[in-house]
C-alpha cells in the first residue's frame, strides 16, 4: 500500500510540476489529467473509493474535457509575448516570497509529525451518502442553491432570440421585440 | 418516436428477403448483346479483313487507346499492318464502334480480361480479329463501296449503276 | 493462478468478440440490406477477420509530419485502455470476474468519461481541420450524454441498493431491471450509442461530412485501434445493458450462467449493428437539443419517481 502511495505522490508531483513548466497548453492539461488520475489513485489507497471515481469522472472526465474543448477552440501561439509581458519580476517575487514561507511551515510539520502506516478504512459510497444528506446537509443544500443560479445564468446567456430569416419580416419582428422583453 | 420504430422493424424483416447479389464467378450474370466489353475485329462473309485501316477509330479514342498502321495489298485493298489495342487503357466507351464505317471494330459482352502483368493487356490484331462476322452478318463494305479490290467490279454492286464514261457526249 | 486465469481468459473472449464483431457486423449489415457480405475467405467468410488483421498489421504505421507526435501517438491507446479497464470490473459470470469492485458502475463511469481523450486528442493532434472538427463534436456529445447516462443508472442503483454489478444482477433474480426501470433502459440504450458514437449516432466521424472525422489522418495499426476500440465499446455497452437491465447471467438453469450472458450481450449487439442498418444520422443540433431538452429532464423524472415509489414501498 505504502509504496503504490509513494508512486502515485511522485507521478502526481511531477506531472503537476510538467503541467506548470509546460509550453504547450495541450500538453500541459494533459500532465494536469495525470496528476488528477494520480490523485484519485491516493484517494483510492486512503480508503475513499467514491470520492476516486469521483474525481475522475468530475475532474479529469468533465471539466479538463472543457478545459481542452477550449483551448482547442483558441488560436494559441500569442502566449509567449503574453507570457514575457506578464511575468515581470514585480507580478512574481512577492506569490513566491509567500509561497516560500508556507513551504517552509509545511515542512516543518512534517518533520514534527510521526511516521504512520497507512491503514485504509474502507468508506462506501453509502455511507458518503448518508454522511451528506443528514451532518452536511446545509453545505448540500447551499450547493444546490449555487448550482441552481448558474443554470439560471447559463440558460439567459445561452437563449437566443428568435431569429427572422426574411428580410421583410426583419423590420417588423425588432418592433415587435422590443415590447415583450421587458416583462421577462 | 414510431416512425423510428416501424423503420427499424421494417429493416428488420429486411433480413428474410431475397439477396440482390449475385455470386459472380459461379453464377454469370446476363449480359445484353449490345454490352460495350473486349473490343474484337470482325470478318467479312467471305472471310477477308473487314478492316480498312481508316484510322477513324484511333481519332475518335478518347483515351488514344488504339494505334495501327495502314497498307495495300496488291489488288489495293487496304488492311492494317499493324492493330494494336491498349486494354490497360481503354475505357470501353465505343466510339471506335461508332466511327467505325465497315463494321470492323466491334465491342462484345466480355469482359473477363483481367491481367497480373500490365503488358500483357496490350493486344496486338492476331489477338483482336476474329473468324467471324460479330454483330452484323452478311456485311461487306467492298461490295457497296465503289472500288474495285477484286471483290466485285466496277458498278456491279447492287445499288449502284456501270460508271460513266465520262468522254462520250451521250447521255 | 486462477486469477491470472481469468484475466487472460477475459481479455481473450473480449478481444475475440471484437475483432469477431468485425465479421459480424458486415454479415449482418449485409442481412439487412439484401447482400451476402463477406462470404469468400474461410467458411462463411469467417477468416475475413483474420485476412483483415494481417491486412491492416502490415500497413504503413504512418504519423503526419503535421501532426502533435505523442498526442497523436497516445490517444488510440488511451481509448483501449479505458474500455478494457472497463471491463475488469464487468462480471461475466458469478465468480467470473477480474475484479468485485464496490464502485463498478462509477469505474465505469469514469472510465468511459476518460475515453473522451482518445477523441479529442486524437482529433486535436491530427492538425487537420476536419479532425478538429470532429474531435469538437465528439467532446460535446460525449460530454452531455455521459451527464445522463450516469443519472439514468441511478434508479437501478436505488433498486438494487448498490454500486456494484454483481449485486445489481443478483437484485433482479426476481425481476428484471428493465420493467421497472424502462425510462432508465431507453434512456442509457441512447447514451450508449452516443458514448461509443456509433450510427446513427456517428456525428463525430460522420464520413459523408467530415472525411472520418477524428481519425482521418489515422493509418495502419492506429487506426486499426480506433477501429477495435470502436467495437469493445459496442461490447461493452451491450454487456452493461445486460447486466444492468435484463438480469446478467440470470436465466433457467438448463444452460451454464455464462451462456445466458452471452446470448443476451449477443442480441444487444445485434441490435446495435440493425440500429446502423436502419436509422439516419441525426443532425449534430437536433442530437444536442434531444440530449439537454428531452433526456435529461427524462432522466431525473425518473429518479425522482423511483426515489419517491422506492420510499413509499418501505
Amino acid at each position: 500500500m505504502n509504496t503504490i502511495f509513494y508512486i502515485a505522490a511522485l507521478v502526481a508531483l511531477v506531472s503537476t510540476a510538467l503541467a506548470i513548466s509546460g509550453r504547450n497548453a495541450i500538453h500541459a492539461l494533459l500532465f494536469l489529467i495525470v496528476s488528477l488520475l494520480s490523485i484519485s489513485v491516493i484517494f483510492f489507497i486512503l480508503g475513499a473509493p467514491f470520492i476516486a471515481a469521483l474525481e475522475v469522472i468530475v475532474y479529469a472526465g468533465a471539466i479538463m474535457v472543457l478545459f481542452i474543448f477550449v483551448i482547442m477552440m483558441l488560436n494559441v501561439g500569442l502566449e509567449k509575448e503574453m507570457e514575457n509581458k506578464w511575468l515581470r519580476p514585480g507580478m512574481w517575487i512577492l506569490p513566491s516570497i509567500l509561497a516560500f514561507i508556507l513551504l517552509i511551515d509545511f515542512l516543518s510539520m512534517l518533520r514534527s509529525m510521526n511516521y504512520r502506516e497507512i491503514r485504509g478504512q474502507i468508506i462506501l459510497p453509502k455511507q458518503v451518502g448518508i454522511s451528506l444528506f443528514t451532518t452536511y446537509l446545509l453545505g448540500v443544500e447551499i450547493s444546490a442553491m449555487l448550482l441552481l443560479a448558474g443554470i439560471v445564468g447559463a440558460y439567459h446567456l445561452g437563449r437566443q432570440k428568435k431569429k427572422v430569416i426574411h428580410r421583410f419580416l426583419e423590420k417588423i419582428e425588432e418592433t415587435h421585440a422590443e415590447a415583450p422583453d421587458t416583462n421577462l | 418516436m414510431f416512425s423510428i420504430l416501424r423503420s427499424i422493424w421494417y429493416t428488420f424483416l429486411h433480413a428474410f428477403h431475397k439477396r440482390e447479389t449475385i455470386l459472380y464467378p459461379e453464377k454469370k450474370p446476363y449480359l445484353p448483346p449490345r454490352y460495350r466489353g473486349r473490343i474484337i475485329l470482325s470478318r467479312d462473309p467471305d472471310g477477308e479483313e473487314r478492316c480498312v485501316a481508316c484510322y477513324l477509330c484511333a481519332a475518335a479514342c478518347p483515351v488514344d487507346c488504339i494505334s495501327l498502321q495502314a497498307t495495300e495489298d496488291e489488288l489495293g485493298r487496304r488492311y492494317p499492318e499493324f492493330f494494336r489495342i491498349n486494354f490497360s487503357r481503354c475505357i470501353y466507351c465505343g466510339f471506335c464502334e461508332e466511327a467505325c464505317p465497315t463494321y470492323a471494330i466491334q465491342l462484345i459482352p466480355d469482359f473477363e480480361m483481367g491481367e497480373f502483368n500490365r503488358q500483357n493487356m496490350v493486344y496486338e490484331k492476331e489477338h483482336l480479329l476474329i473468324n467471324g462476322q460479330g454483330k452484323y452478318p452478311g456485311y461487306n463494305f467492298y461490295r457497296n463501296a465503289g472500288v474495285d479490290v477484286g471483290v466485285k467490279g466496277k458498278g456491279e454492286g447492287a445499288n449502284e449503276e456501270l460508271p460513266v464514261d465520262v468522254r462520250s457526249i451521250m447521255p | 493462478m486462477t486469477y491470472l486465469l481469468i484475466i487472460a481468459g477475459v481479455l481473450l473472449i473480449v478481444l475475440t468478440i471484437a475483432a469477431g464483431l468485425i465479421w459480424v457486423e458486415r454479415r449482418l449489415l449485409a442481412l439487412w440490406q439484401d447482400r451476402y457480405g463477406p462470404n469468400r475467405v474461410g467458411p462463411f467468410g469467417l477468416l475475413q477477420v483474420l485476412a483483415d488483421m494481417i491486412k491492416i498489421f502490415f500497413k504503413e504505421d504512418w504519423v503526419p509530419p503535421f501532426a502533435d507526435k505523442p498526442v497523436f501517438v497516445l490517444a488510440p491507446g488511451i481509448l483501449i485502455a479505458t474500455i478494457l479497464l472497463t471491463f475488469a470490473v464487468t462480471p461475466f459470470a458469478p465468480g467470473f470476474n477480474v475484479f468485485d469492485s464496490n464502485i463498478a458502475i462509477l469505474f465505469f463511469l469514469g472510465n468511459s468519461s476518460l475515453g473522451v481523450y482518445s477523441v479529442v486528442l486524437g482529433g486535436w493532434a491530427s492538425n487537420n481541420k476536419y479532425s478538429l472538427l470532429g474531435a469538437m463534436r465528439a467532446s460535446a456529445q460525449m460530454l452531455t450524454y455521459e451527464v445522463f447516462m450516469g443519472l439514468s443508472l441511478m434508479g437501478v442503483v436505488m433498486m438494487a441498493d448498490s454500486f456494484n454489478l454483481r449485486e445489481i444482477v443478483e437484485a433482479q433474480r426476481h425481476v428484471w431491471f428493465v420493467f421497472p426501470q424502462f425510462i432508465g433502459f431507453v434512456i442509457f440504450l441512447i447514451a450508449g450509442i452516443a458514448e461509443t458514437h456509433r450510427l446513427p449516432f456517428d456525428i463525430p466521424e460522420a464520413e459523408g461530412e467530415l472525411v472520418a472525422g477524428f481519425h482521418s489522418e489515422y493509418s495502419g495499426m492506429k487506426f486499426g485501434m480506433f477501429f477495435v476500440g470502436e467495437y469493445l465499446g459496442v461490447t461493452l455497452i451491450s454487456a452493461l445493458i445486460t447486466l444492468l437491465f435484463f438480469g446478467g447471467w440470470l436465466g433457467p438453469s438448463f444452460l451454464p450462467p455464462i451462456f445466458w450472458f452471452f446470448l443476451k450481450t449477443g442480441i444487444f449487439i445485434c441490435f446495435f449493428i440493425l440500429l446502423r442498418a436502419s436509422l439516419p444520422r441525426p443532425r449534430y443540433d437536433q442530437l444536442m437539443g434531444i440530449g439537454w431538452k428531452v433526456l435529461l429532464p427524462l432522466a431525473l423524472l425518473n429518479i425522482l419517481v423511483t426515489g419517491a415509489i422506492l420510499i413509499y414501498i418501505k
